[in-house]
Parts: structure tokens; C-alpha cells; sequence
């Protein structure tokens, strides 16, 4: 009984990740387009999208070798097994086990991996020029994102997420000014992961001024729905981790009945729209960056990341 | 010194041509022109060709003074421009496609605007039928270790016109760049040829569509100095009305999207409402929202009625109100002033020996505004200011478009405040003589060009002159060095109008 419902919850974590990943970028839109005054498109809009994608056929270029057509998908199912191990309503899920920050880099890492290749395989100018980026982009994000998880795991004791989770709303957190600079880290972290202002631009018909849009110029139908649908997926991801570690309030702990896990997905979904927003907001006002200053701004999470290490090492209490 | 004077000898005028002088000039008298192009002496404004004459209009940036040469009875070949002068050049390859001439002397002898997909051959000249197969087009080398090439278009990613651009690039760093233009291709002054007054007139307000007043209302000029015609006094003030409503709809859209290139779209947003102000405004007072086919040859064919006075005096009010905020957020905010400025310099020698005109010339120091340096009318009774930078970037072109807008504001305000009462369009008159005219009028863009050779009321010959002829090129130096990534906020602030150069 408690096996069957543990399954359940999972595998409804699992479906509720991949069915709200559109819906919070449909809402980013629209709280961008709300904020250039402008009506925008609906809520939904990027199911309609999807579906669209997947009816249309896909057209692949006459040299695409077989990575070509896998990749989208590959890319799909580890972004999305990342995204459904994180505690996003519930901790002590039962796959928790794996939800290990290690383990989500480099299920990233390995996505990522394959889109640079796909960018390059069909051997177009601008799909080199992306993945070229991108890598630019990587060398200095996966870095960062892994010190700061080595900032967490020496104040949590564990690279663990419901065990970070846990301590991080237990009371004997306190106020640590290393987990505060970790924060702003990991939110520097997760603009350039997810190719938003200022570090790439989403919403851009400019092919030269393209990152991850670059790399997926040559997909089409099914397999740009795969890449669009993933890309979703990883901004949800981001933002679920930076409030699973940073607020973890209301998170369900496990087998608390159904009365906690509505109240903690009440207000998960409650910290996405904020999350969605602010990120929104803070789009909005300001342009996107040169892109030989993103070393510049990647480099400064790195170093911000390793201070907050090494704070770590020069006192327990900080 | 003022050069031109010296070449302008009563013997070789011809009356016909108003109403700036045309002379024509021998082979070594030609030449000598060109070496004056070359030395700076002179400004080229603009050169084109028919059968068996080729003509080059000239500025004497000295003293104001216009005139055209022309080099007639020609068999064939004339001497090449651009071999002294290179702005000259893609002029001068054009002026082969169209009409067979050959320049002698050009330094580069690949087809320009015919891309050998036309079934025609030299459309202007002798027309001679061909199949149409596209030739391959030989793009200039450039040699070092890992370069590479980035060909980007002719169909874009997002809704512009179409045009390639060859890339090579090291890395990022762009070492060169190659424009090939030509793909909109309407053949506008093939299709003026024999036209009358009326299709005359919509076919050069079609030449590109952002500046189809710009284009009506040179065209008109041009008609009425060949007839030596005075147009009645509220029609050559509503003509300036439009033209500055022209003008400031498109600095305040250009102002946005060049921000907006820059991921900024804050001031898209509101650039695009104010523009779409200034659209409305201009259908409730000349009924069409772009005022496309409101100046005709004779006056205007809209008059203004006290709605659309009320109208403009309230978007007036409207556009004041709002766009200090919208400077102050362009000037305020770091993210965006670090892409435009240092980005894209055009050097003020280049400006200078190109004759740029518009936001891209006087961004880069040189002080040239048709209103002003030709004082037509009204403009000469007008009071306003020619912002001129010197930084030549990207900041600097949205400055002067800033200081553009602020001065039309003030135009249009003038001219309400002045309009006087009285009718609005004279006929032309009917008779069959061949007379020859040219105007020059301050588009957004820059000086817009049209020179005519009427046969009665029907064209011979007429050819229109975009300003983008002399910033296209400009575009190829001012990225040189920059990053790739930078390009589209370098090409945004130049805007330059494919659809005006492939005519």
C-alpha cells in the first residue's frame, strides 16, 4: 500500500513537471507582453504550439545523420527525468535516492552535450556558431553551478536534495551570508542555463545574435516540439531547484497524507508564478549583453560560488 | 574654392535642364571630375545612364552649388568613375546591368543588380532576351588561418527584405564583410519609361514604402522644375507637414527596434505606440496612413481639414508629453548604452567621401541636410536645428534621430501655426516639348534624388536615387573589427532600404 502510493506520487510528480513546463513559460510571455503593454498570447498558447509542431511534418536536412533525429529525444528524457527528481510539492519521492545534485548536472550536462552536437551535425553556419556559444557558455556555468553545490553539500552535510530540502527549512539554517551569495550564484547560473536575458534572447528572429535558437534552426515538427517542450522543462527545472533549496516551506514530507501534498503542490505552484514573474520582471528591464561579456558574467557567479565556499571553510557559522 | 563653378560654362549648358545646370562634358572633362571626386573637391550625388549617354549629379559642398554632367553619344563605353572615385562603383555596375554601357576602367566588373535571373537583358539599353539561369556570384577572398564564412540570407529569420550578407569571420571577429543586394528588384525606371504623369507618380511612391511621401514628393519637384511650374503656397506647406510626419514615424519606430535589437523591447513597446500615433493622425488628416499618392505633380491631393488640424496638434502634445521618459530610459539604463556606444564607427572621413546622408552621415560629422542646404521651400522659411554628431556609433545614430524628432515636433508645429489658406493643386499644363528637371528632398533616410526627361507628359527617362546607394557600403566598414553578434543593431541603426537600391 505504501509502495503503490509512493509510486503514485511519483509518477504524478513526473506528469505534473512535464504538463506545467508550457504552462510557465506561457505565463512568462504573458507577464512579458503584460509589462510591453501589450495583450500577448494566451496562458496555453505553448500546448497549442506543441501540438502544432507535432501534427506538422518533420523535415530534416538531406546530410542530418541519425544523431540528428535522436537527439531531440534523448534530450528530452534526461532533462525531463532531471526535472522529475527534484522535490518540487513532496520530498522522499522514490526515486529521491537519485535526486542528487551531482547526478541533475550531469543529466544537464549530457543534454546540453547533445544539442551542441545536433547544432553541428547537419554542418550549417549558424548551428556552429550556437553550439561554439553554447560550449563558451558551458565552460564557465557547469563549473559554477558545481561549486555551488559544493557550497550546499558542506552546509547540508549531502549533495541530497530532500536531505538539503530538509535542513534547509529545519531551524538550524540561521541566516549564512555563504548560502546568500550561493543564491545569487545559482540564479546567475540559471539565466544562462536557460538562454534568458541578458545572456541570450528567447524571443529573437536575429540568426546572428542566436545561442540555443541557433543551435535549433534545422529542427522542425516533432522534434523542435521535443527540443521546445524540453527547454520549458529545464526552465522549470531551475527554478523548482532554486525554490526546493532556498524556500523549501510546505514541502510534503513523505507519506503525510494527501491533505500536505495539496497544500505543498498549493504552494509550489504559488512560488512558480513568482519565480516566473520576477524572472519576467527582471527580462524586461533590462538588454541583452555583449557575448564576449558573458565570460564576464558567468565568471563572476564562478567567483561568487567559490567565495561562498571558501567562507565555508573559514568559519562553520558563515 | 568652389570647384564646381569652374566647370559650368554657358556653352555647354543645356537650357531644358531645371533647375540646377547640366552640362556636358568630353571624356577628359569627365575624368577631371572624377579626380575631383576623388580629392574631395566635389560630392557625388548620384550616377545613372540610358542607351547612349551617362549622367553624374554633383555637390559642391563649398558653396551648395548642384549640377549634372553628362557624357552623350557614347558607343558602348565611357570612362569608369569608381576607378578614381569608389563610391561610384556599384552605381557604375549597375548602370552596366542596366543599360550595357561598359565603364571603362572598373575595378570590378561583376554584375551588380542583375543576378541572371531576369529573361531580359539590359532592360534600359538594348534589350536583348536571354534564358534565365542564375550565374554563380564570386564573393571577394579573404585568406589567413581559421577564418571561416557565415552566409546570412537573402530570406531572414524575421519579416525584412531580402538581401545577403557574406561574413568573414575569425571566431567572432568579423574581418570582412560582402553586401549582395539586388533581390527586390521591381524595375521601376524600366517601367517609367514611357509612362505618363499619374502611374509615373505611383510607380516612384513605390520605390521603397517607408519613404513614399519622400519619393512623391521629389518626384513632384522634379515634374514642376521641368515645367518651371509655382505650386500654390498651402500645397508646399502641407507637403512638408507629411514629410516630417514621414520622418518622425519612422525615427520613433527606428529608435525602438534598434533597442529592441538589443533585447531591449521596453522601448520597442513604447516607440511602436507613439508611431502608431503619428499613423492614425496622418490617416484622419491626408486619409491614407503612410500619406502614400498624396503629393502629386501640382500640389497635393489631400487638403487639410480642421479635424486633422485638431488631430495634429493634439499628437503633438501627446509625443511631447511622452518622450523625455523614453530618452531617459534609452540614456538610463547601462545594459543598453553598452551595446550602442563604441559599437559600429563609422570614421567622419568615410562619411565625408561617401556623401552619406541622413542620421548616418551626421552622426558621423558631416553637416548636410537637403532641407537645409538647398532651402526649398518652405524649409527656408522654417526655423530648425541639423543635430550633428561626431562619435559616428551606434549611440550617435539614435542620438540624432533623438534630436530629428524633437526637431519635427517643432516643424510640424510651425507649419500648423503658418498653413496658409488656398488651393492645393494646380493642373500641368499639356504641350509636347522635352524638358528635363531634378529635385533633391530630405527624406527620413536622407536626400532622396529624382531626375527626369519629360517628353510632354510622358517619361523618357527617370531615375531615382535612394541615400541608401551611399550607406550600404558604408555598413561593410563600420563592422569590420566588431563582433558577428553585433551586426544586427549595426544594420538596425544604418536601416538602410533595400526595395529604394534594388529599385
Amino acid at each position: 500500500m505504501v509502495l503503490i502510493s509512493a509510486l503514485f506520487v511519483q509518477a504524478f510528480q513526473m506528469a505534473l513537471v512535464v504538463l506545467l513546463a508550457p504552462l510557465l513559460t506561457g505565463l512568462i510571455r504573458k507577464v512579458k507582453a503584460r509589462l510591453l503593454r501589450r495583450q500577448g498570447p494566451s496562458l496555453i498558447q505553448p500546448y497549442r504550439d506543441l501540438l502544432r509542431l507535432l501534427r506538422k511534418e518533420a523535415v530534416v536536412a538531406e546530410n542530418a545523420s541519425w544523431l540528428f533525429r535522436v537527439a531531440p529525444y534523448l534530450i528530452f528524457a534526461t532533462t525531463w527525468v532531471a526535472a522529475a527528481v527534484i522535490p518540487t510539492f513532496a520530498t522522499g519521492l522514490i526515486f529521491s535516492w537519485t535526486a542528487d545534485l551531482i547526478a541533475i548536472v550531469a543529466l544537464l550536462g549530457s543534454a546540453r552535450f547533445l544539442l551542441a552536437l545536433a547544432g553541428m551535425d547537419v554542418g550549417t553556419s549558424f548551428g556552429g556558431i550556437g553550439s561554439s556559444r553554447e560550449a563558451m557558455i558551458a565552460t564557465l556555468a557547469e563549473p559554477s553551478m558545481l561549486l555551488i553545490i559544493f557550497t550546499l553539500a558542506l552546509v547540508a552535510g549531502s549533495t541530497q536534495l530532500s536531505t538539503i530540502a530538509g535542513f534547509m527549512s529545519s531551524p538550524e539554517v540561521g541566516l549564512r551570508v555563504s548560502l546568500a551569495i550561493a543564491l545569487v550564484a545559482l540564479v546567475m547560473v540559471a539565466i544562462a542555463e536557460n538562454a534568458r536575458i541578458p545572456v541570450d534572447n528567447p524571443a529573437t528572429h536575429l540568426e546572428l545574435t542566436m545561442v540555443h535558437e541557433a543551435m535549433v534552426l534545422e529542427y522542425s515538427g516533432r522534434h523542435l516540439a521535443m527540443i521546445e517542450l524540453a527547454a520549458s522543462l529545464k526552465l522549470l527545472l531551475y527554478i523548482s531547484l532554486i525554490v526546493c533549496i532556498f524556500v523549501p516551506w510546505k514541502l510534503a514530507a513523505p507519506e503525510t497524507g494527501p491533505t500536505a501534498y495539496l497544500a505543498g503542490l498549493v504552494v509550489y505552484l504559488t512560488k512558480l508564478i513568482v519565480g516566473g514573474a520576477l524572472l519576467a520582471l527582471f527580462e524586461t528591464s533590462i538588454a541583452k549583453m555583449r557575448v564576449f561579456r558573458v565570460p564576464e558574467f558567468l565568471g563572476a557567479a564562478l567567483m561568487l560560488a567559490l567565495l561562498a565556499t571558501l567562507l565555508r571553510f573559514v568559519s562553520r557559522s558563515l | 574654392m568652389p570647384m564646381l563653378s569652374n566647370f559650368i560654362r554657358t556653352d555647354r549648358l543645356i537650357e531644358a535642364h531645371q533647375p540646377w545646370p547640366r552640362i556636358v562634358v568630353d571624356a577628359d572633362a569627365w575624368i577631371s571630375l572624377a579626380e575631383a571626386l576623388r580629392d574631395g573637391h566635389l560630392t557625388l550625388l548620384g550616377l545613372w545612364g540610358e542607351r547612349n549617354s551617362v549622367y553624374m549629379a554633383l555637390l559642391d559642398e563649398v558653396d551648395g552649388a548642384v549640377c549634372v554632367a553628362s557624357l552623350e553619344g557614347l558607343e558602348g563605353a565611357y570612362p569608369s568613375v569608381a576607378r578614381h572615385h569608389p563610391p561610384a562603383l556599384r552605381l557604375e555596375r549597375t548602370v552596366r546591368d542596366l543599360t550595357g554601357l561598359e565603364p571603362r576602367g572598373l575595378p570590378d566588373t561583376r554584375p551588380w543588380l542583375d543576378h541572371r535571373r531576369w529573361d531580359i537583358r539590359f532592360p534600359l539599353g538594348e534589350k536583348t532576351l536571354r534564358s534565365s539561369e542564375a550565374a554563380p556570384y564570386e564573393f571577394l577572398p579573404a585568406t589567413g588561418e581559421s577564418l571561416h564564412q557565415i552566409p546570412v540570407g537573402p530570406v531572414h529569420a524575421g519579416i525584412i527584405e531580402p538581401g545577403h550578407f557574406r561574413f568573414t569571420a575569425n571566431g567572432e571577429a568579423v574581418v570582412r564583410l560582402e553586401e549582395r543586394l539586388g533581390y527586390v528588384h521591381k524595375g521601376i525606371e524600366a517601367l517609367m519609361v514611357g509612362a505618363d504623369l499619374d502611374k509615373a507618380l505611383q510607380l516612384a511612391g513605390r520605390t521603397s514604402g517607408d519613404s513614399t511621401v519622400a519619393y512623391a514628393y521629389a518626384f513632384s519637384r522634379a515634374v514642376e522644375a521641368a515645367f518651371g511650374l509655382e505650386i500654390p503656397g498651402r500645397a508646399v506647406w502641407l507637403r512638408a507637414l507629411m514629410a516630417e510626419l514621414e520622418r518622425l514615424a519612422n525615427h520613433l519606430g527606428d529608435i525602438g527596434a534598434i533597442c529592441n535589437d538589443a533585447a531591449f523591447s521596453l522601448m520597442l513597446a513604447h516607440c511602436g505606440v507613439l508611431r502608431e500615433r503619428v499613423l492614425r493622425v496622418a490617416d484622419i488628416a491626408f486619409g491614407h496612413r503612410l500619406m502614400r499618392d498624396r503629393i502629386a505633380p501640382g500640389g497635393v491631393v489631400a487638403n487639410l481639414e480642421d479635424n486633422g488640424i485638431t488631430a495634429l496638434r493634439e499628437l503633438l502634445a501627446e509625443i511631447r508629453r511622452r518622450f523625455p521618459a523614453l530618452i531617459e530610459l534609452y540614456d538610463n539604463t547601462a545594459s543598453l548604452q553598452d551595446r550602442t556606444v563604441g559599437t559600429g564607427r563609422l570614421v567622419p572621413e568615410l562619411a565625408r567621401q561617401y556623401g552619406a546622408g541622413g542620421y548616418v552621415g551626421r552622426a558621423s560629422g558631416r553637416d548636410f541636410d537637403a532641407r537645409r542646404a538647398l532651402r526649398y521651400l518652405p524649409y527656408g522659411e522654417l526655423a530648425f536645428d541639423v543635430p550633428v554628431l561626431h562619435e559616428g556609433d551606434v549611440n550617435a545614430r539614435v542620438w540624432v534621430r533623438i534630436r530629428e524628432v524633437e526637431s519635427s515636433l517643432s516643424l510640424v508645429e510651425q507649419i500648423l501655426d503658418r498653413l496658409p489658406a488656398g488651393p492645393v493643386r494646380i493642373d500641368i499644363p499639356e504641350n509636347g516639348e522635352v524638358r528635363e528637371g531634378m529635385a533633391m528632398v530630405e527624406g527620413f533616410r536622407g536626400d532622396v534624388l529624382v531626375w527626369l526627361r519629360l517628353a510632354g507628359n510622358t517619361v523618357e527617362r527617370c531615375h531615382l536615387r535612394d541615400p541608401s546607394w551611399f550607406q550600404w557600403p558604408l555598413l561593410e566598414a563600420v563592422i569590420e573589427g566588431n563582433i558577428v553578434a553585433d551586426f544586427p543593431l549595426c544594420n538596425k541603426s544604418f536601416n538602410c532600404s533595400y526595395s529604394g537600391h534594388d529599385l
